[in-house]
């Protein structure tokens, strides 16, 4: 529902397929991009792809790594053996990119092309409420250096598409004569390639221009998924992967699994299993605040867990998505104790004491570990039923023999987050 | 009694205004239940006319629709199309768009082309960035106002609410939003405005207009139009938002404040302070709540608007003081005067929640006790429709839970399947197979065709079960014995029911008659009837050898001794009465009588005609 990144290979693969319909058939772009994932049968590839026997190739992760290069994360001018000796070597091991260790599992593989350093360039497009910036530099590559502060910009009003006679003009004066024009063409068509297809975000760095026609190098893109239903048919199958180093645990794939079978909404991710302050709070605007309050009150380090569960989830799933949590703030003692935030807003038709429900049968089943992590309980909701919802939480209380503290709308909603950790420091 | 547009012309309304209490809307797409929450809003605000002049129902027909307005019953009349809605209501100027993320473009693009709406609303999550950026170059130059999309709307107290905000009407009196306040209010979070509109209330004179502009990453209107809007408006005193980490929409805030654009107080907070605690890039539940560049953290924002002179609490749950402290000291400047409070009139409960809280109690016209549709699975008395099947209990032990309202045990409920297999068909010359023949002959359905070879079912055919139920246990309970019995009924001119066959004797015997009898004495608990009426069956057979006890008698006498072993002799007897044995031939009779239509039906029998040689006509 947002802008999401993809995959180089995907970006590059849908160049080759369309580009040449918007900018035309000059602008055609063979499609020799192969996207190596951790399912691929690598042994495979050379009989479906000759040229890879052919080529010098390049490989690199395709994971949505910044600076690939500067990480020793690329590999030029292989040939088939060694470039698959490489992807071995590599798929499914973890490597550190800057503060962020991840598990290498996508990989792309393209001809190598041999080219001078002055035929590189920098494009971009970026998407801004008003409009769209074409962003050009005719020096690209790794050292293009502060693309904000050296590039041209042409900025393109929304609803308007650039010509190729104003692009040369603006942004093309430092191309030699020669090149003005295929350059121009091919930036006009790549707008309404980007525009047309609902990208956010395109940028190529570099693109060559040799003899043969425009070939790009390295490139990233984000596309507004919630335009799939327009430009859907045309993507083709592409996939939107998490961040770099976005591994899911156990636990937070089992939430995403609950989440995709239900209209309901229910998030997790865990930042710190061994913290002290785990939440359980209804509504996604909500429980930001929740995390938000803990961190500004100074307990970011002991802050366990971010997520939430709204769209009105039933008993079931609003049971074992509470199951989950208490079986992760139980598992390892603090002789500190714990605290568990049971948070939400005003609910605006969610019945409170329904919703409710589910967690206190998740309570119950874990009456003794909560008691044994010293776990203690804060409540804080309003909305349809909820007197009766924190009754029941009042007198579960006293049930399970773990303090539950209960407040509703007229206390203000993150008071429990500070009361409950008032004095801890 | 439909409700002309009877609202005043908007045009007396300022330019900061985009509601006001004489503001009617139009909604489009069928939304029963906003309606009707915007409909309560209005009667608790005492306004004279309803806020929704129409329903623009594109995939329906032109209606009128029943809604409440307050205790009374009113008529909102559904259009096909805006355009309609619009010629017949020309005071509207206000779209209140539900159409899905496919058309809310579509819908918000038919609202430009109409010269009276002003403002567009759309409700819709996931419409596509480029489309919406396009309506709202457009929305621009046609001077029209969009909120949203991906929002609940807003309200304006006392006046004008948007769909769903607020929730349910208790929540909007308690936050008192039925009356106007000092307080503007504006938010990218709709979810959170409920919890807004309570701080404010509770800590300020309430809230006068608050708006979510939603949490796309191009909303139709910004955070800084509406609180451009609110420092025009003399009746805003102070203002109050909330901002969200991602995108540089809060930066204008700070421009608008640094160029004095914004002068009255402004108690603001940017969530997202926590992003700082993931260590790969967060996207929060909003399309626009992800931060690109480290200007668009919650803390660089945060940071920028306290130097812009906004109030910014140190944390979020310092906001409500920061409302309290400010709005304290606009009363001590006596910027704002207190207004007395105004009671609400309440709107009645509907019958279904009143029902529901245990607030009224009214005698159901109709009560139930075998089955129950209303929960997570259906229900077969105690049984859910899985464990039906889990414990494999057949029609027989569907049959006995429907019926009898309990499970009987596996040998009661095998014999219940033996009948309806037994019942099932008699061939196509019995009166009940050939009415259904010769209806379906006629051309008639199956229901037809089917019912009418049913409603000949009675004393003389199929009746026999109930018969010979009747008279075998009449008899026995009496203690006659089973001689005693037959001369009395000899006497009376009575044939014995259950007792004779056309065919079949005491030489050549009914293979169904054997097969029940022997299951039954093999796997009943009590065959007293049984073996009363085979006594009988001794002595009429000695007089005639096909007086034996025929498949009727026997399945209707064995079905007694079934139901006094599980149930009290008074309940046995009350099913029989009731005709619980009938029902069971009508039951497998069916299946015979619906092969029969389709026998007949495939074979493509023409009409029937009885022959004129085949009917004696006589004077």
């Amino acid at each position: 529902m947002a802008q999401k990144a993809i995959r180089e290979a995907d970006g590059k693969a849908l160049m080759a397929r369309l580009l040449a319909e918007y900018a035309g058939s000059i602008y055609k772009i063979e499609n020799r991009f192969i996207s190596v994932g951790p399912d691929t049968d690598i042994k495979k590839l050379p009989q479906k792809y000759k040229w890879l026997a052919k080529e010098k190739l390049v490989v690199k992760p395709d994971q949505l790594i910044k600076r690939r290069g500067k990480s020793k994360l690329l590999l030029l001018g292989a040939d088939w053996k060694k470039a698959e000796k490489w992807i071995r070597e590599r798929m499914k091991k973890p490597v550190t990119v800057g503060s962020v260790t991840g598990i290498l599992d996508h990989f792309i593989v393209e001809p190598f092309v041999p080219h001078d350093e002055k035929d590189e360039y920098y494009v971009a497009i970026v998407s801004e409420r008003e409009g769209d910036t074409i962003l050009f530099h005719h020096e690209g590559g790794v050292n293009v250096g502060d693309v904000d502060a050296k590039a041209l910009k042409l900025f393109v009003p929304i609803g308007e598409m650039p010509g190729a006679g104003k692009i040369e003009q603006k942004l093309l004066g430092a191309v030699p004569k020669e090149r003005k024009s295929v350059i121009a063409g091919f930036i006009e068509g790549l707008f309404k390639f980007y525009a047309d297809l609902n990208f956010t975000y395109l940028e190529i760095n570099p693109f060559v221009v040799d003899g043969k026609g425009i070939v790009p190098l390295d490139l990233a893109a984000k596309l507004d998924d919630t335009a799939s239903f327009v430009s859907g048919r045309k993507w083709g199958g592409i996939d939107f992967p998490s961040p770099f180093g976005r591994m899911l645990t156990k636990e937070e794939a089992y939430i995403e699994e609950l989440d995709s079978k239900t209209g309901a909404s229910l998030k997790l991710t865990i930042l710190n299993p061994e913290g002290r302050v785990w939440t359980m709070v209804a509504g996604g605007g909500a429980s930001v605040i929740f995390a938000d309050t803990i961190t500004d009150l100074g307990f970011m380090d002991e802050m366990a867990n971010y997520g939430e569960y709204s769209g009105d989830p039933n008993e079931e799933f609003t049971y074992l998505y509470a199951k989950t949590i208490l079986d992760l703030m139980t598992r390892k003692k603090n002789p500190k104790g714990k605290f568990l935030l049971i948070g939400g807003g005003i609910a605006n038709f969610t019945d409170v004491a329904k919703t409710f429900s589910g967690i206190i049968r998740a309570l119950k089943e874990y009456k003794n570990k909560l008691q044994s992590n010293r776990v203690k309980i804060f409540v804080r909701r309003g909305g349809p039923n909820y007197k009766e919802g924190l009754y029941k939480m009042r007198v579960l209380g006293e049930e399970l023999g773990v303090p539950i503290e209960v407040y509703g709308p007229e206390t203000h909603m993150t008071k429990i987050v500070s009361m409950a950790l008032k004095g801890d420091k | 009694m439909v409700r002309k547009a009877t609202a005043k012309k908007s045009s007396d309304r300022k330019s900061y205004e985009l509601f006001s209490r004489n503001t009617q809307a139009f909604i489009y797409n069928m939304q029963v239940n906003a309606t009707q929450r915007m409909l309560d809003f209005d009667y608790s605000s005492r306004r004279e006319t309803p806020s929704v002049a129409a329903i623009v129902n594109p995939t329906g027909s032109e209606s009128l629709q029943k809604f409440f307005f307050g205790p009374k019953e009113i008529l909102i009349p559904a259009y096909k199309s805006l355009a309609r809605a619009a010629e017949k209501h020309r005071n509207v100027d206000v779209l209140i768009s539900f159409a899905s993320f496919r058309s809310a473009a579509q819908s918000a693009e038919e609202a430009f082309e109409i010269k009276q709406i002003k403002t567009i609303v759309l409700i819709a999550e996931g419409v596509p960035e480029r489309r919406m950026r396009e309506l709202n170059v457009k929305a621009k130059r046609l001077g029209k106002v969009i909120i949203g999309p991906a929002t609940v709307g807003g309200i304006k107290a006392g006046a004008f609410k948007i769909g769903n905000t607020a929730g349910t009407i208790e929540n909007i009196i308690e936050s008192k939003l039925h009356r106007p306040g000092s307080v503007g209010f504006v938010s990218k979070s709709g979810g959170l405005s409920n919890e807004a509109y309570n701080i404010i209330a509770r800590n300020t004179d309430g809230l006068y207009e608050g708006i979510a502009i939603g949490g796309d990453k191009y909303p139709g209107s910004s955070l800084l139009d509406h609180l451009l809007r609110y420092e025009k408006n003399p009746a805003v005193k102070m203002l109050v938002c909330l901002g969200e980490v991602g995108g540089t929409d809060e930066y204008e805030i700070v421009d608008a404040l640094n160029k004095k654009k914004i002068k009255k107080p402004i108690v603001m907070w940017v969530t997202g302070t926590c992003a700082k605690a993931f260590k790969t890039e967060v996207q929060f539940g909003h399309a626009g709540a992800k931060a690109d560049a480290e200007a668009e953290t919650a803390d660089a924002k945060n940071a920028a608007l306290k130097k812009a002179g906004a109030i910014v609490p140190g944390s979020f749950d310092d906001y409500g003081d920061r409302i309290r402290e400010t709005y304290k000291k606009l009363t001590t400047q006596g910027v704002i005067k207190p207004v007395p409070e105004v009671d609400p009139p309440d709107v009645p409960l509907d019958m279904k929640k009143a029902l529901a809280e245990g607030m009224v109690r009214r005698p159901a016209s109709f009560i139930s006790t075998i089955s129950d549709d209303r929960g997570e699975e259906l229900m077969y008395g105690k049984f859910s429709i899985s464990q039906v099947f889990k414990q494999d209990i057949g029609v027989g032990g569907v049959l006995s839970i429907l019926w009898f309202k309990k499970l009987l045990p596996e040998y009661a409920t095998k014999f219940i399947d033996m009948v309806i297999m037994v019942t099932a068909d008699h061939g196509p010359a019995v009166s009940g197979a050939h009415n259904t023949i010769v209806a379906t002959r006629a051309g008639k359905d199956l229901l037809s065709s089917l019912v009418s070879g049913l409603l000949c079912i009675g004393p003389r055919f199929g009746g026999a079960l109930d018969g010979a139920a009747m008279h075998f246990s009449d008899a026995y309970d009496r203690g006659l014995s089973p001689l005693e019995f037959v001369n009395s009924m000899k006497l009376k001119g009575v044939n014995i029911q259950g007792i004779g066959h056309r065919i079949k004797s005491i030489h050549n015997p009914d293979m169904r008659v054997t097969i029940i009898k022997n299951y039954v004495k093999k796997h009943f608990k009590n065959t007293e009837l049984l073996d009363y009426a085979l006594k009988v069956e001794q002595i009429t057979t000695g007089k005639r050898d096909n007086l034996i006890l025929n498949v009727d008698g026997c399945i209707g006498i064995c079905f007694v001794d079934l139901l006094r072993s599980e149930f009290s002799k008074e309940e046995a007897d009350e099913y029989i009465k009731m005709g619980a044995l009938n029902g069971l031939f009508v039951l497998g009779r069916s299946i015979g009588f619906m092969g029969h239509y389709l026998d007949q039906k495939r074979l493509k029998q023409g009409l029937y005609r009885h022959p004129w040689e085949d009917i004696a006509y006589m004077e």
